[in-house]
């Protein structure tokens, strides 16, 4: 017996080191060594010399308050992010799915495929590809449309509305994400609970609203919270297009601790402004986690492994 | 309160053909039950009913007004689906509920009715669970009280009480039953079960691959079949089959002469004999027993014959035989049915006898 619960026990170790020892390694590699650099960094003088002289608090202290471009950043920021979501990451993503799957199979897939092509395609050409869009001359995409054809005046997307422009960049990539995960969810519900509803007097949108959009509840939740984080680290498709401009208008935070760290050399500040990021994206990782119910997204395991 | 008829209607999907051209009429507060083996075309039938399928052709009317684009909604039909369909975050009292907050109903007379109809199904005690704390019965019998509190012109019940156990669903079908008298409830209740088809419906509609292959009392199915296939789909265990050539006044089956007793026929005849018509006697037709299978009040005997396998079903009551058993077997001719073969369709009147 004595036998036997040690060899269980010595297969429990081999199982945690098989199935959870890649996981752990990379979590390690990609997650926790890159920030253990970044907070050693954050309390140095690191500059453009990469020569570290002493250890300091200096790069806290001015995030804090010698900085006077980061509020505007953090507006920017926070414009950026809610307005992606909200009109695309999720709302848009969430009637792509609706009505893809409302038509016939051929005719949404074709949507979709559509819809996917942004995401597919490499972001240098989807940017160049957005650059000659909003050409603020007559040679430009959408003013050959506007000002060729309709006789509008021209438009300058870049100088006018540059925090829609960045919006209207990201979300045509976003809310594709929602849209594969929305439309799979949708598709997973079975067909009779339609048919119930139907006969039981539904029409089409309180067939939506009773049936559809209760069953979204935890895909709903999931591309919130893993969209807002990601919104929130990445600028590659801003930098690409506006890099940031006109002037600071569309230096989201990611964008300006690149700026800080990579353009203007100020390795140390930059770092101590990433660890904010970092610890930003933790909390709200967390209080969404409480918020949005995320346990019940995580299921028991189906089979049990000793 | 309703009269339904169907005018050669029908159902396809691409090249498959679901319901053919099918007519049938049901009266104003007839209870029928639909029999057919799996994948005949029961649901899409009902379906069809519901108004969530479209049909491919022919015209469905309630009362006399034409429904085929009338939507589901429109309808107001009630249905218990196979898989019962129950909203999965809802409670089981929204659930009952939901039919009665579409229709705008106020809120304290939907809310009394959910309690009458939710008692009625024996469901009152689990108001707040999800129907995923319910077992497969009493989600059956929420889905039943789903249907049936709108009080619908016309119910149709796909397999409702298929996972019940036995006595609740004979107390179920009885409650059913009565609701429906009571209510006069038009009422298409599809089931595999053929003592519940029996008990509960005025008339059955027995189906195969898409087609009505008789509809009648459960005494015209059983005793006259039209066919073959409703011979042997009906009644259990089913009915023996010998196949023979029709000559001379008699049935041949390899060397056993039948003499055919009124009228005759001619060409390939199949005769069919129910288990229960056939008895032990002191002579008749010789076989042995091959198998016994005790089945409680009765007892069913397969037997080896000259002209085939026989099976016999006996009260327990009588004498026992054991395998290998020598026994004679007798019949009556007026239970013997006669069917043939090319077309197999029964030849009516036609009767054989042991000689
Ligand atoms: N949506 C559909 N598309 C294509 N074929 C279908 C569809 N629904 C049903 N069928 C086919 O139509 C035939 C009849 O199906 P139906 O569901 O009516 O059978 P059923 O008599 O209810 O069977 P069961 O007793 O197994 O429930 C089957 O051959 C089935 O494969
Ligand atoms: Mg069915």
């Amino acid at each position: 017996m004595a036998v036997g619960r040690n060899a269980m026990q010595a297969r429990q170790r081999a199982n945690f080191i098989l199935f959870l020892g890649p996981a752990i390694v990379l979590l390690f590699l990609f997650f926790i060594a890159p920030v253990v650099v970044d907070i050693a960094i954050a309390f140095t003088d690191m500059g453009p010399t990469l020569r570290v002289t002493e250890f300091t608090t200096a790069n806290f202290e001015r995030f804090l308050s010698g900085d006077r471009r980061l509020a505007q950043v953090a507006v920017t920021t926070l414009l950026y992010v809610l307005g992606t979501l909200a009109i695309f990451n999720v709302t848009y993503g969430l009637l792509l799915a609706i009505m893809t799957t409302s038509i016939n199979d051929r005719a949404g897939s074709f949507f979709r495929a559509i819809w996917l092509l942004p995401r597919m395609s490499p972001s240098v050409v989807y940017a160049l590809l957005w650059a000659w869009v909003i050409d603020p001359t007559e040679f430009g995409l959408l003013n050959q449309v506007t000002h060729g054809v309709m006789g509008l005046p021209l438009i300058d997307l870049m100088n006018d509305t540059p925090v829609l422009l960045i919006i209207i960049l990201n979300g045509f990539i976003g809310a594709s994400m929602g849209m594969i995960i929305f439309t799979s969810a949708i598709r997973a519900i079975p067909e009779h609970l339609y048919h119930a509803a139907r006969v039981d007097g539904a029409s089409g949108w309180q067939v939506v609203r009773h049936v559809t959009l209760p069953s979204l509840r935890w895909p709903l939740s999931f591309i919130t919270v893993y969209q807002a984080l990601s919104l929130l680290v990445s600028f590659e498709y801003i930098w690409l297009v506006t890099n940031g401009g006109p002037f600071y208008d569309t230096t989201v935070y990611a964008l300006y601790v690149y700026k800080r760290a990579f353009e203007n050399g100020q390795y140390a500040y930059g770092a101590a402004m990433a660890l904010v990021l970092v610890a930003i994206g933790i909390a709200a990782a967390l209080s969404m986690w409480r918020f949005l119910d995320m346990k019940s997204l995580l299921q028991p395991p189906r089979i049990e492994v000793h | 309160m309703a009269r339904i008829e169907l005018e050669q209607v029908s159902k396809s999907w691409g090249d498959v053909v679901a319901v053919e051209p099918t007519d049938l009429v049901i009266e104003d507060g007839e209870f029928v039950a639909v029999l057919g083996p799996s994948g005949c075309g029961k649901s899409t039938t009902l379906f069809m009913l519901a108004g969530i399928y479209a049909p491919s052709g022919g015209s469905l009317r309630f009362d006399g007004q034409v429904v085929n684009e009338v939507e589901a909604r429109d309808r107001n039909v009630g249905i218990v689906f196979q898989s019962y369909a129950l909203y999965p975050h809802m409670t089981v009292h929204d659930n009952i509920l939901f039919p009665l907050r579409l229709s705008k109903m106020p809120r304290s007379e939907a809310m009394a009715k959910v309690e009458r109809f939710a008692a009625l199904v024996h469901v009152d005690e689990l108001l707040d669970r999800r129907p995923a704390q319910l077992s497969g019965g009493q989600q059956q019998r929420v889905a039943l009280a789903r249907a049936l509190v709108k009080e619908p012109k016309l119910l149709l019940l796909d397999e409702p009480l298929s996972n019940l156990d036995a006595t609740l669903r004979l107390t179920m079908r009885t409650e059913i039953k009565s609701l429906q008298r009571r209510m006069g409830i038009t009422s298409i209740l599809v089931t595999h079960d053929q003592m519940e088809a029996t008990t509960i419906a005025d008339r059955i509609i027995c189906m195969s691959k898409g087609r009505i292959e008789q509809i009648g009392s459960p005494d015209d199915l059983y005793l006259r079949p039209n066919s073959l296939f409703v011979a042997s789909f009906i009644g259990a265990p089913p009915i023996n089959l010998v196949e023979g050539e029709a000559e001379n006044g008699a049935l041949y089956v390899s060397e056993t002469r039948l003499p055919f007793l009124n009228g005759g026929a001619m060409g390939q005849v199949t005769l069919g004999i129910r288990p229960e018509n056939i008895s032990f006697a002191e002579d008749g037709l010789a076989g042995t027993v091959a198998a016994v299978e005790p089945m409680g009040r009765e007892t069913l005997y397969i037997l080896r014959t000259p002209i085939g396998h026989f099976s016999v079903l006996q009260t327990s009551s009588t004498k026992r035989y054991e395998v290998d058993a020598s026994v004679n077997l007798q019949f009556a001719a007026e239970d013997t049915l006669l069917f043939d073969r090319a077309s197999q369709k029964r030849l009516d009147g036609v009767q054989v006898h042991l000689p």
